[in-house]
C-alpha cells in the first residue's frame, strides 16, 4: 500500500536541544567530522488504495495543522512513496 | 466538602453570598495529573469547581475555565498538541474568543495547549539543560490587570512550584517585542532563568487578558503546610483574581 511520507524539521532559528546533546555524544564514539545536529520528525501516512491529488492534499493540510507546529518547525517534505 | 476543604479566604457559607455561585470549570484530558488539585484550589477561594471531561462539548455554564497541568497524550507528537483539538477545546476556544470573553487559565501543559489553540502566542520547547526540573521558583508579576493576576501588586514576587520538561518559552523577536510592548508578559522568572526561555517569560497573556498561561503551577501553593517551602500560599491569588473578575463583571 502506498504511504505518504512526510517530514518535519526544527525551524533553523529555534535552537534544537536534542539535536545539541546527539552532537556533544557523537565524538565519545569518534564519529568526529559532524559539527551540527539538528533532530526532526519522519511521519508515514498509509493509504488504502490510490493516491489522489487529494489525498495528498489533505496530507499536506495535515502537515500543516496537526502534524507540525508552525511556530516552531518547517514541513521540509511531503511525497508519495509506494512499496 | 471536609473541614480542611473550607474556603480560606471569606465566608460563603452563608446563601447567596455574591461568590457562592461562581462555576469554574475544570478540564479533564487522558493524562492530565493536576485537575484535582486545581479543582481543590478552586473549592478552596470559595467557588464551585466544575468538572470538564475533554471528549463533551457541553460547557456546563462555567463562568472561567482552568487547563491544568499534567501529560496529555503523554506529550506525544508535541506537548499539547493533540489535546488541542478535542471537542471541549473547540467550545473553550470559542467562548475565549467570544464577546463574553470567558477567562481561561493555562497552567504548565494547559500553558502548552493554549499556546497550540493560537489562543496564545509562542510555543514550548524542551528544556535548554533537557532535564525535567522541579523546583521553588520565583515569580514577578508583569501585568496585574489579568482576569487571573488582579489580585497582585504589580513587580510583586511570589514563589510557586515550577516542574516540567518542556518549559522553554521561544516564539520569534517580533512576537516577543509585541508583547513586551503591549504588557503581555503577565510573569518573568526573576533570579534564574529555569529553562531558556525567551526574555525569562514564565507566563502571558492574551491582549484582552481573559486569557493568561504560564508554566509554574500556582494550585500547589495554595495552603500553609504544603507548597514553596511548607508555608507558601502565594498561587491563591490566581483563583481570588478570577473571583474578583467575575463579581466585578457582574455589576
Amino acid at each position: 500500500m502506498p504511504r505518504i511520507v512526510v517530514d518535519v524539521m526544527p525551524k533553523p532559528e529555534i535552537l534544537d536541544p536534542q539535536g545539541k546533546a546527539i552532537v556533544g555524544a557523537l565524538p565519545r564514539l569518534g564519529f568526529t567530522a559532524f559539527s551540527q545536529v539538528r533532530q526532526g520528525k519522519r511521519f508515514e501516512l498509509t493509504v488504502d488504495g490510490e493516491v489522489t491529488e487529494e489525498i495528498l492534499a489533505q496530507a499536506r493540510t495535515a502537515a500543516e495543522t496537526l502534524l507540525s507546529n508552525p511556530v516552531i518547525e518547517d514541513v521540509v517534505n511531503v511525497e508519495v512513496v509506494a512499496d | 466538602m471536609s473541614a480542611t476543604e473550607l474556603p480560606l479566604i471569606g465566608d460563603y457559607s452563608t446563601p447567596n453570598t455574591e461568590l457562592n455561585g461562581a462555576r469554574i470549570g475544570v478540564i479533564t484530558f487522558p493524562g492530565t495529573l493536576d485537575d484535582r488539585d486545581a479543582a481543590r484550589a478552586v473549592r478552596m477561594t470559595g467557588a464551585e469547581a466544575v468538572s470538564l471531561w475533554h471528549a463533551d462539548n457541553d460547557l456546563q455554564n462555567v463562568d472561567a475555565v482552568i487547563i491544568p497541568g499534567g501529560f496529555s497524550y503523554g506529550d506525544y507528537l508535541r506537548a499539547g498538541a493533540i489535546a488541542r483539538f478535542a471537542p471541549m477545546m473547540d467550545k473553550i476556544i470559542d467562548a475565549a474568543n467570544s464577546d463574553a470573553k470567558l477567562p481561561v487559565l493555562g497552567i504548565c501543559n494547559g500553558f502548552q495547549i493554549l499556546t497550540e489553540s493560537h489562543l496564545l502566542p509562542g510555543s514550548m520547547i524542551k528544556n535548554d539543560h533537557l532535564k525535567f526540573l522541579c523546583r521553588d521558583q520565583v515569580l514577578r508579576v508583569e501585568n496585574n490587570s489579568t482576569a487571573w493576576t488582579n489580585q497582585y501588586a504589580q513587580g510583586e514576587e511570589i514563589t510557586i512550584v515550577l516542574k516540567n520538561q518542556d518549559g522553554q518559552y521561544v516564539a520569534d523577536e517580533k512576537t516577543l517585542d509585541a508583547l513586551e510592548a503591549e504588557g503581555r508578559v503577565a510573569f518573568s522568572y526573576v533570579g534564574w532563568n529555569p529553562n531558556g526561555s525567551r526574555r525569562n517569560i514564565a507566563g502571558i497573556t492574551n491582549a484582552a487578558g481573559n486569557v493568561v498561561g504560564l508554566m509554574p503551577h500556582p494550585e500547589h501553593a495554595i495552603e500553609a503546610g504544603y507548597g514553596p517551602d511548607h508555608t507558601g500560599t502565594d498561587g491563591l491569588g490566581f483563583f481570588t483574581s478570577v473571583l474578583t473578575h467575575l463579581v466585578g463583571g457582574q455589576k
